[in-house]
């Protein structure tokens, strides 16, 4: 499904790569986890897959097509949840919504029809009408959730889906994904959550320094470390202790 | 279509949910225009009802000196406040107290009248006329000066009105003096005079007509089109802040992810933020034509000429929207897209002759001007509302408006495919 050769991204006036010659390969309706601490090349490396930025060097390719040649039709195929809530505070979680919906094409009734059962399941229903500004850090990022799979992606690419919103948003969250996944889409997302990585992920890699140092089945990777009962104490292993401040 | 409609729509849905912004966006240019109208409506008035003061000093207290004063007071421009001392006088123009000071020297009088008598027995001694011209010794008689003290903050151009209007007014005195003389020099009768001296030659203003009337300009028809092109131009601001707020959410993250160009996006922008210009426009006509008259300014008159102010003004609003776009593109920071749009604005404004007209300004600024959209606007506004001309005059005006919006457009879509190229 996704496949990344030799994938690289240097900052203007950078004195290091971000991202180093990073290969990976993704398959059909793996829920693949990109773990790493801050300024591992996480967000660099979504943001060159979901063509928010040029990579310096290297390529990669989504459903076969490659990202240089085929850049709206790879648009239709992806989704993306960004870090952000990126959502028109003064709109209604059903205009966001409509809005968004409809620069991937989708009209009519197909489209409220679309939103309205994403908003059901999400359990937004009774708010759609209302401003996504009086909306809490939560419910702003489910809705940032359905913007990003209202046309039914092939792939969706999450950063830090789940960052800052209470355990209820998360559960709901992470269950709508993997009902998304179970329906055939391939999920790609960062998380510094490791817990909820180990059990949602079907694959991760531990990216530092731009680099993949680790990447495989969660469990076989806390198996394969020395005195590793979570993945988190494979993480600690691997990337170490220090502080990661940077700016 | 489907796409532009949507993004049309969600603008739409931004601007009217932002009910502050609208009043500022329709409320400020008609306070603007009408506040600009009144302040600048005496220029235009053949006779003011302001009276400007200013201080006189007569040191000759003779015949001129009261004929200066009868004029002055006559002209209905000036309110005249005798003082007795220059210095005093002299201090309180200086001190911003008084506009103007005017100083009548000793002796302007009989000083004049020798120099004109002397003038006049010396052309009648040359025709033989005068008993004894052997006896006229030439005297020299000094030169005397009417000094008039400016307040420094004084505008240049109302200085030189009132030095041209005094100016014409000792000439009529002195012509009046050598008449006189050369009338006691005949030995006839003051009652009866045998010499004309109202001007012979006369000028008159030929004004445009429609349907063989007059069309005579005044202050609201200079200023409607003038603040309504700053008014449209003004629209930079809020479209450009717009923009950057959109790049700050992260809806525009999410935008360039998706399978839309950016063409779409500046056309759903510039289909809603021209609607705005429009109807900013709209009000801006009532006003003039409307309310004006009815708080004792002159009125706007339309008739017939609607559907060219209309297409002046959406071509107007096109080359405003283009330079918000682009504004809106380059700018980072809601810091770096308000003062630069504002003061663009300005600039422009000041460029395209909102202010001074553009046929007073350096040959350096005349060629600047060329290049301002607002002086094209304007150009277009004032062939349709004071030239009184058909669509082909303003075609190259409004062609020039559409050219700017379309190398806006072409910048932002070029700037923005390389800052966010993939």
């Amino acid at each position: 499904m996704i496949e990344i050769n030799q994938l690289s991204k240097k900052y203007k006036n950078a004195d290091f790569f971000s991202v180093r010659n990073l290969d990976l390969k993704v398959e059909e309706s793996e829920i693949y986890g990109l773990l790493g601490p801050n300024g591992a090349g996480k967000t660099t490396l979504i943001s060159m897959l979901t063509s928010l930025l040029k990579p310096t060097s290297g390529t990669f390719t989504i459903n076969g097509l490659n990202f240089r040649e085929n850049k709206n039709e790879l648009k239709k195929l992806i989704g993306i949840v960004p870090q952000e809530y990126a959502l028109y505070p003064t709109l209604t979680a059903f205009e966001n919504l409509q809005y968004f919906g409809s620069m991937y094409g989708i009209k009519g009734e197909i489209l409220k029809k679309s939103i309205a059962e994403h908003l059901e399941i999400m359990g937004l229903s009774k708010f759609a009408n209302k401003k996504t500004s009086t909306f809490s850090g939560g419910m702003k990022r489910r809705v940032n959730l359905i913007a990003g799979i209202l046309h039914n992606p092939k792939v969706v690419f999450l950063d830090e889906p789940t960052v800052g919103v209470d355990v209820q948003s998360k559960n709901a969250i992470i269950d709508h994904l993997k009902l998304l996944n179970s329906q055939g889409t391939t999920i790609v997302y960062t998380s510094h959550h490791l817990n909820e990585a180990e059990f949602f992920c079907t694959h991760v890699a531990i990216i530092d320094n731009g680099e993949i140092i680790l990447k495989g089945i969660p469990s076989e990777l806390i198996k394969n470390q020395e005195n590793a009962t979570s993945l988190e104490e494979v993480f600690l292993a691997k990337t170490g202790k220090a502080l990661r401040d940077y700016a | 279509m489907h796409k532009l409609w949507a993004s049309t729509y969600k603008e739409f849905l931004l601007l009217v949910r932002d009910l502050g912004g609208i009043a500022i966006l329709f409320i400020m240019p008609l306070l603007l225009l009408i506040v600009i109208t009144l302040v600048q409506d005496s220029t235009f008035r053949t006779i003011s009802d302001v009276k400007i003061p200013v201080l006189l000093v007569d040191n000759d207290k003779g015949e001129i000196s009261k004929n200066i004063i009868e004029n002055l007071s006559n002209s209905n421009s000036f309110e005249i406040l005798q003082e007795s001392s220059e210095v005093e006088a002299k201090e309180a123009v200086f001190a911003g107290k008084y506009q103007l000071a005017i100083i009548i020297p000793e002796n302007l009088s009989a000083s004049l009248q020798k120099k004109v008598d002397q003038n006049v027995e010396g052309i009648l001694s040359k025709f033989g006329l005068e008993e004894n011209s052997s006896s006229i010794a030439k005297k020299v008689i000094p030169q005397q000066e009417v000094r008039l003290y400016f307040d420094p903050a004084t505008q240049t151009s109302f200085k030189s009105s009132v030095k041209n209007g005094i100016d014409k007014m000792i000439s009529k005195i002195e012509t009046e003096s050598i008449y006189k003389a050369f009338q006691n020099e005949l030995g006839e009768e003051d009652s009866e005079p045998i010499f004309d001296t109202e001007n012979f030659i006369a000028f008159k203003e030929i004004f445009p007509t429609k349907n063989n009337v007059e069309i005579l300009p005044n202050s609201a028809q200079h200023n409607v089109p003038a603040w309504t092109l700053f008014a449209i131009f003004f629209i930079i601001v809020p479209l450009s802040i717009n923009m950057v707020k959109e790049k700050n959410q992260g809806t525009f993250v999410r935008l360039r992810t998706q399978p839309i160009n950016y063409a779409t996006v500046l056309g759903g922008k510039t289909i809603v933020y021209l609607g705005v210009c429009i109807i900013q426009f709209t009000l801006m006509l009532l006003v003039g034509m409307y309310l004006f008259p009815a708080i004792g300014l002159p009125g706007i008159d339309v008739s017939g000429k609607l559907p060219m102010l209309y297409t002046v003004a959406l071509f107007s609003g096109l080359a405003a929207v283009g330079l918000g776009l682009m504004l809106g593109t380059i700018a980072k920071t809601q810091e770096q897209a308000a003062p630069f749009g504002s003061t663009l604005v300005v600039i422009l404004a000041a460029l395209g002759g909102v202010w001074v007209p553009v046929f007073v300004m350096p040959k350096l600024m005349q060629f600047v001007s060329m290049i301002s959209p607002m002086n094209w606007g304007l150009e277009a506004f004032y062939d349709v509302f004071l030239r009184n001309v058909g669509f082909v005059k303003i075609l190259p005006e409004i062609s020039l408006l559409l050219l700017f919006f379309l190398l806006m457009l072409l910048i932002s879509i070029i700037y923005n495919r390389r800052k966010n190229a993939v």
